[in-house]
């Protein structure tokens, strides 16, 4: 249990609850009224909780850092290099990787809703929808990366992309040092969701964090 | 509109208080609202843009006060009622009292990998060559339109520099309300920190926006 509430075992999702009673409501006049299937609900709910996710882009940056002909496509198409490892579709039709380098940090955000490449990294969480952090992205990202822990040097540029048309954004970050003879699936490992928003960096190798260890394990979402 | 969503720069939200872990859902109900949103648009009764200015449309107090999905619900409620698919009287009920309008489709779960892998593509050709060229300095326009638009409020009236020419995609200010798809050349604007924030900002910002055409006049 890593959710926020450690004191208790606390269940949002009990009659109790009055917005589970609403969506409730909802999802039954419409199965009532033949407008929704059940079954393609959970196939949705499926899809988004086990199978899109930041593995997804994770395996992309990872290719990306091991070969430089697939690099050079995702920059300059990255909804085709994206599609060529079967990640395509919703909330990822319109692709763009913004590459990091050594004195520019990208950082991504959506000010006025919550675009997020679905594709590549599943669906957002709850901090990149929420008023803080899309208030003060634009204004004070070296505030909202501290809070992240991650500070970088003053001279380092930074670059906000606020996703305001249908394009996505996800961030390539530079490859770690000493990671020279790791292969495609280890160096995935060090590859962290937030390290594609750009709020963190990879792991180092050897690291003992989880890294984009997704689906998140057994339990851990379902009655927190 | 100049409404509640349009967040970039304000202050007094507090903490961004990224959770360590965070579960894909934090409650059953979230999946179930996830699930119906995404069914519910397929019916393809109403377009993106529209369902953005739903939720934007909501009581400043209520969007403040409400998660992601809550929103999502509650700009969902209003979109089935005004389409005629659900009935107020319904959703107080939280049962089928009227028939309701048919949509022109219904998501059938061997549909559904099919449909999310398809997505919805925005892209659309635009018959005039675009009016500006990476490197271009441009000004985007002050104009505080009621409807939906999607330049933020603290990038209007600034001055920035072209980038990268996109491709055309539908200009959300008319689709969201029905008058069109009028598809645009779209830009990516890049702002100096300073030019947004003023004089105290950080000089090694620079924030980029993705700008319709008739958002930008050259400066």
């Amino acid at each position: 249990m890593t959710h926020d509430h450690p004191d208790h075992d606390h269940h949002h999702d009990n009659e109790l609850d009055p917005f589970a009673a609403r969506v409730k409501a909802l999802e039954t006049i419409l199965v009532e009224k033949g407008l929704i299937d059940p079954a393609a609900i959970d196939a949705i709910v499926d899809t988004y909780e086990h199978k899109v996710g930041p593995r997804n882009g994770a395996r992309v940056v990872a290719k990306a850092w091991s070969d430089p002909e697939f690099a050079e496509w995702l920059k300059r198409d990255a909804t085709a290099a994206i599609a060529s490892l079967g990640y395509m579709g919703r909330q990822g039709e319109h692709m763009q990787a913004v590459f990091n380098t050594e004195d520019t940090h990208n950082l991504v955000v959506c000010t006025l809703c919550s675009c997020y490449p679905w594709t590549v990294l599943g669906v957002p969480p709850v901090w990149y929808k929420a008023p803080p952090y899309r208030s003060q992205a634009v204004i004070n990202p070296r505030g909202v990366l501290a809070e992240f822990g991650l500070i970088l040097p003053e001279d380092t540029r930074i670059r906000v992309w606020d996703s305001t048309a249908e394009l996505r954004y996800m961030v390539v970050p530079t490859r770690p040092v000493e990671t020279e003879g790791l292969g495609e699936d280890e160096l995935a490992r060090l590859v962290t969701r937030d390290a594609m928003i750009g709020t963190g960096l990879p792991l180092m190798p050897g690291s003992r964090e989880p890294g984009a260890v997704w689906p998140p394990e057994a339990g851990n979402g379902a009655a927190s | 509109m100049n409404g509640p969503h349009d967040l970039g720069g304000q202050m007094g939200f507090g903490p961004v208080a990224p959770e360590t872990n965070e579960p894909v859902f934090h409650a059953d109900w979230e999946r179930r609202a996830l699930g119906v949103t995404l069914a519910t648009g397929a019916f393809g009764a109403w377009t993106i843009d529209e369902s953005r200015h739903a939720r934007e449309s909501l009581h400043p107090a209520v969007y403040y006060s409400s998660s992601y999905y809550e929103i999502w619900i509650r700009a969902l409620e209003t979109l089935l009622e005004r389409y005629g698919f659900v009935a107020a009287d319904e959703l107080l009920a939280g049962h089928k009292i009227w028939p309701g309008v048919t949509p022109k489709r219904v998501l059938h779960e061997n549909d559904v990998a099919a449909v999310l892998s398809r997505g919805g593509p925005c892209n659309r050709d635009v018959s005039t060559e675009p009016r500006f060229k990476p490197g271009d300095r441009v000004r985007t326009i002050n104009e505080h339109p009621e409807g939906h638009t999607r330049l933020p409020r603290y990038a209007r009236d600034k001055t920035g520099t072209i980038e990268a020419v996109r491709e055309g995609f539908v200009f959300p200010d008319s689709n969201a309300h029905g008058k069109g798809e009028n598809p645009e050349h779209v830009y990516t604007v890049c702002f100096d920190g300073r030019e947004l924030w003023g004089q105290r900002a950080d000089p090694a910002l620079t924030v980029s926006i993705d700008a319709w055409e008739s958002y930008l006049e050259p400066a």
